[in-house]
Parts: structure tokens; C-alpha cells; sequence
């Protein structure tokens, strides 16, 4: 078709769209604006055409349905706060939370390390002097948060990063390993930060401590 | 006629420095900055599901799912990619999830089995009357138009959306409906013309008979 240095209607026809999207070889563009120039009725058609993409292409052609921003926005707000993320249902499982960490993974530090009976009052005051803007990590399924690096994070792969307050917003718990030094236990009182100015947390804590 | 040969743009430009710091702080758990990162592609985000689902309803769930799996992938996005383009990828692959579900489409699809690779021919060769882009201002116009594109088969309409109206461009397109690079052009070609024969038939039917031309310019 393209071969033929004569260009008729039905090429331009079946190029308009992509002579509009600069998508035609040189030579056959030329040849079709040779033709828009002899042709009215290919002309209308490149007009016209060009005229739909410009009037659909417009913000306005657009609209949305009334509260419709508001509506997402409260939706996000709301994942944020889902079930087993909130705040306010985890403190109710505090305790008992603490009472489960503590078997699990605490114990074994205690049986290594002669570590202070009030770990246990650590989770009930969670994070309390730990710099709200310090760079954590979360992972999928579990209910803690650590410094970056730890390696008593479950499910690597799947962790994500927030800031220490956003963890402790959403319900997660302090891992008593690697933020053990911001931590009111008996060992770790040393509760000013300023004492632990480097910004890059610390995973090195728990090894200093003989943790595992 | 040189100056008229592009139209189509496929604004490719990476994000503004703004929108890459958001990007990057909601990557570091700001999860509340979201919102405001999302806010100005939010409209377009409706519009891509709206052209699948072709229900508000639907569209706005589905747009509010996209945006909750956009958040929860953020840190899969990388910053070679536009932003919006992104989110609308995402936003079409779950209104496709969503009408697959969706019995009720099962008869479009039937209908959409006609054969797309036959030619269309334009129906109007009359000249071309412009619409002038400040007619968008009359919520009629606006509908006539919006009526015009429902009236298309599917897989014209959510070609054309996401090409001209989303500004995805064409490769993009293809990905995102899973589609052939041909099928798409083949489409787009047949979405614009059939268009264009819908508003000018519009004009016969007065829908613009109002309009506000500048002063001086002929519409026909």
C-alpha cells in the first residue's frame, strides 16, 4: 500500500492515528501532507480527529463523583488504623502480648543472661523513650518493630520501613533485643537518648549484652 | 499544516522534585503522606476504572482498592517510571480483576468478540466544525461527550481512555490491558475516527449549537 507514491483517501484513513501520534516514516508523512493539502475531505478528517483527542484529553472531561477525594482519603487514614494495627485494640493486649514475647523470644535471653524480672514492664510502656522520628522496620505478621538490620526480624522479605511513632500508632510493640536500651528495664535504664545520640541505630546492643 | 502534526503528547517527564520526595518519604513509612501524593491523580484514577467498570459505584471501590495495593507496593516503585502511570496500571489490573468477577459483563464481552481488525470507514467528510475546548465549561457538553465514548465497544473505549485521556502512551497501554502494541493502534485508530463521527452527527443534533466562539472564528 505504502509502496505506491500515490496516497488516496483510504491510506490516510487507515494512518490518521498515527500520524497524529508522529508514528508514519518520513517519506509516507510527506506524501500525506501532500494529500491534506489537495484532499478537503481528509483534511476534516485529520481535523476532526485531532479535535476529539484534544477535547477528551482535558481535565474537565473528567469528573468524579461528589466526596470522592474525601471518601479515598478517609479510606487510606483508616487502613492505617485497620485491626491488629490500631492502637487502642493492642493496648487492651498489652500484657498479655508481653507475657507471649516473653516466653518466646525474651526467655531465651534470661536463661543465657541473668536479665531483670521488670523486662516484663518494658512492653507494658512500650516505646516510650524512643526518639519518635527514628527509622524502623516491620515485617509482614509480626508485632514488633526494630532498628534496621536486626536480625531477630521475621519475614525479611516482606518488612517495611516507618518511623518509630507510626509503629508504636500502629500498635506495634518495641523487639526487646535490639531497642533494649531505650527500654525501662532494670538493665537498661539508661533511658536518655541523649546518651545515644548516633542516629544510626545501634544493632549491635544485644551482642553487647550477650543477647543470644 | 506542519505545526498541526502533533497533538497527541505523552507528558513523559519524570516527576517533579516535590512528588519524588513524597515518594521517597512515604517508601520510608510515612504512610500518611500518601494521601497527598495520590490527590493529583486522583480523577484519573476514577476515570481508568470508570472505563472498565463503566459503573460509578464499582469504580470508586475499586480506586480506593488500587490506591490501598499502590500503598502497600510502594516500595516496589521505581523512580524510571512516572508515578501516575504506575497508579493507573495498578487501578486497571483491578478493575480487570474486579469485571472478571462481574457476571454481568460477560454479555459485553460476548459483543466485543466482533471483528476489530475490520476496516472502519468514516462516515463524515463534511468540514470540520472545532469544538472549541471552552464548551467544555457547559456540563452538557461535557455529558454528550462522555455519552459519545460509553456508546463505544469496551475495547475501543478503554484503549482511548487510557491513550488520550489518561495519557498512558502506547506500549503502556498495551501492558496495562494486556494487549498487543497492533491491537492498540488498531483500536485507537477505530476509537477517534468513530468519535469523531459521533460529534459530528452531534452537531447535526444541536448538541453544540451554543457554544461560545471567540470572536472572529467561524466554527464551520
Amino acid at each position: 500500500m505504502v509502496n505506491d507514491n500515490i496516497v488516496n483517501c483510504e491510506h490516510v484513513w487507515h494512518k490518521i492515528s498515527n500520524y497524529l501520534e508522529d508514528d508514519v516514516d518520513a517519506s509516507f508523512r510527506s506524501r500525506m501532507d501532500e494529500h491534506f493539502q489537495t484532499c478537503s475531505a481528509c483534511r476534516s478528517l485529520l481535523e476532526g480527529t485531532r479535535n476529539v483527542i484534544q477535547l477528551y484529553s482535558d481535565e474537565r472531561m473528567i469528573e468524579v463523583p461528589s466526596g470522592f477525594g474525601s471518601r479515598l482519603q478517609h479510606r487510606l487514614a483508616q487502613s492505617r488504623r485497620a485491626p491488629g494495627r490500631s492502637w487502642s485494640p493492642w493496648s487492651a493486649w498489652l500484657v498479655p502480648l508481653a507475657a507471649l514475647l516473653l516466653i518466646t523470644g525474651g526467655v531465651r535471653i534470661a536463661s543465657s543472661r541473668t536479665v531483670p524480672q521488670p523486662l516484663l514492664s518494658a512492653h507494658a510502656q512500650p516505646a516510650r523513650n524512643i526518639p519518635p522520628d527514628m527509622v524502623v522496620v516491620v515485617s509482614a505478621e509480626a508485632k514488633e518493630f526494630h532498628v534496621p538490620g536486626c536480625e531477630f526480624i521475621h519475614n525479611k522479605e516482606r518488612e517495611r520501613t516507618l518511623t518509630a511513632k507510626e509503629a508504636v500508632d500502629q500498635g506495634y510493640v518495641p523487639c526487646v533485643r535490639c531497642l533494649r536500651k531505650y527500654l525501662q528495664t532494670a538493665s537498661a535504664g539508661r533511658t536518655s537518648l541523649e546518651m545515644e545520640a548516633t542516629s544510626e541505630p545501634d544493632i549491635a546492643g544485644p551482642k553487647q549484652d550477650g543477647g543470644e | 499544516m506542519a505545526e498541526a502534526n502533533v497533538v497527541v503528547n505523552n507528558s513523559g517527564q519524570a516527576g517533579t522534585s516535590h512528588e519524588l520526595e513524597l515518594i521517597d518519604r512515604v517508601q520510608r513509612g510515612e504512610n500518611a503522606l500518601f494521601y497527598e501524593l495520590v490527590r493529583p491523580y486522583e480523577r484519573r484514577v476514577f476515570a481508568a476504572a470508570m472505563a472498565i467498570l463503566r459503573n460509578e459505584s464499582d469504580a470508586e471501590d475499586v480506586a480506593q482498592e488500587a490506591m490501598l495495593k499502590a500503598l502497600r507496593a510502594i516500595r516496589q516503585f521505581r523512580a524510571d517510571a512516572r508515578f501516575s502511570t504506575w497508579l493507573i496500571q495498578i487501578t486497571v489490573n483491578e478493575a480487570l480483576m474486579r469485571r472478571r468477577k462481574d457476571r454481568n459483563n460477560v454479555i459485553e464481552a460476548i459483543d466485543d468478540r466482533r471483528d476489530e481488525e475490520s476496516d472502519y470507514a468514516p462516515r463524515d467528510f463534511a468540514d470540520w466544525r472545532e469544538i472549541p475546548s471552552e464548551a467544555l465549561e457547559r456540563k452538557e457538553v461535557r455529558q454528550r461527550l462522555a455519552q459519545a465514548l460509553a456508546s463505544l465497544d469496551r475495547k475501543y473505549r478503554e484503549v482511548f481512555v487510557l491513550r488520550d485521556m489518561e495519557q498512558l502512551n502506547i506500549q503502556e497501554t498495551a501492558d496495562a490491558l494486556g494487549i498487543s502494541i497492533a491491537s492498540v493502534k488498531t483500536r485507537l485508530l477505530r476509537a477517534r475516527l468513530m468519535l469523531r463521527d459521533l460529534l459530528a452527527a452531534g452537531w447535526e443534533q444541536g448538541w453544540f449549537s451554543r457554544l461560545p466562539f471567540e470572536k472572529g472564528t467561524k466554527p464551520w
